[in-house]
């Protein structure tokens, strides 16, 4: 397959992400399109590599793998944290910050 | 062959993504992105990516996927609503993203490189094999490397401080108990059952006498309050 198709998914998946992030509510629900973006990040990435014939991006997709474990570990750890206080898990509900 | 591997893994992972964001509990949607990973694996095997495959199988699907499920079971996967209530960010998000779509594909494919529209560079024996990745991650690639452990060490801390459980913010039922002055043996019997929560700052006998069941005020003000006015009123 062409290398063009892969990078047409890839930016299928990030769209679908956008999408995710900008209506769901949920917290978690958005972290996990947080992932959905970063992956297809990934996907292109690779894809690039591979067009390229050089393993690079394929390095630049494994530290995008660990970063997005970090993020996971800290956004969890707030979501958690969150519904410890009895604060709504509702990103529209936690808006003491706004002024 | 390839591109019939192809469109089986594209569909796949594009389902798996609709299935995230459509779902609407919070188990299924973390499912779905698993088997969005799965099939993105397998596109990253068409790509000849093999370490790469492997490690989101393993790290992603797997052990980022498994935490997932525990703060979902934690917080309880209740039934969210798909959108906002009162907002027009249900028909205007889906026109928005097709945007972002459109604009993606005019961006990468009219590049005007010559590769996007090939299959790729003539392949390499051993490309994108682990032995090829670890050899330039310790050799090209030494330094990000190092800063990649670096920040797994500083994520796993601060996940530890956030989530913890902290005794300054959160009202604590039983050390309000505990800073009530008492005096010498008076039990902890009876604050464990519930009875006499701060009764006992005086040494008069009589006063430790108080009936039980005076549990429904906050102990602080039977310590302090209490106290003064049977103080005056038995005297």
């Amino acid at each position: 397959m062409a290398i063009g198709w892969y990078l047409t998914v890839s930016a299928l998946i990030f769209c679908i992400g956008v999408v995710g992030v900008i209506t769901r509510p949920n917290p978690l629900v958005i972290l996990l399109c947080l992932e959905l973006m970063l992956n297809a990040a990934n996907l292109a990435l690779v894809a690039f590599a591979r067009m390229w014939g050089s393993e690079d991006g394929q390095i630049f997709a494994l530290i995008v793998m660990v970063v997005a474990a970090c993020e996971v570990t800290v956004g969890l750890g707030l979501i958690v944290a969150i519904y410890r206080r009895q604060l709504p898990v509702n990103v529209d509900d936690l808006n003491e910050l706004s002024g | 062959m390839s591109a019939v591997l192809f469109f089986i893994a594209a569909i796949g992972a594009l389902a798996g993504a609709i299935g995230v964001v459509v779902i609407r509990n919070p188990f299924y949607s973390v499912l779905a992105l698993v088997s969005h990973l799965i099939a993105l694996a397998a596109l990253f095997l068409l790509l000849r990516a093999e370490f790469v495959a492997a490690a989101q199988v393993i790290v992603y699907a797997g052990a980022v996927m498994v935490l997932y499920v525990f703060v979902v079971a934690y917080i309880g996967g209740a039934d969210t609503p798909l959108h906002r209530p009162g907002s027009s960010l249900k028909f205007l998000a889906p026109l928005f993203g097709l945007a972002v779509a459109i604009e993606l594909c005019i961006a990468m494919l009219g590049t005007g490189l010559k590769g996007v529209s090939g299959k790729g560079a003539p392949y390499i024996n051993g490309f994108g094999t682990p032995r090829h990745i670890g050899t330039l991650f310790l050799t090209t690639y030494l330094l990000p490397f190092e800063i990649a452990s670096l920040l797994l060490l500083v994520a796993a801390i601060g996940a530890v401080v956030l989530a913890r459980r902290r005794r300054g913010l959160e009202p604590d039922l039983t050390f309000e108990a505990l800073h009530v002055p008492r005096s010498v043996f008076t039990g902890t019997m009876a604050e464990a059952a519930g009875f006499r929560a701060g009764a006992g700052t005086t040494t008069d006998a009589h006063e430790q006498t108080e009936p039980i069941g005076s549990q429904t005020s906050p102990p602080a003000g039977v310590g302090s309050s209490g106290s003064g006015e049977k103080g005056e009123g038995g005297w």
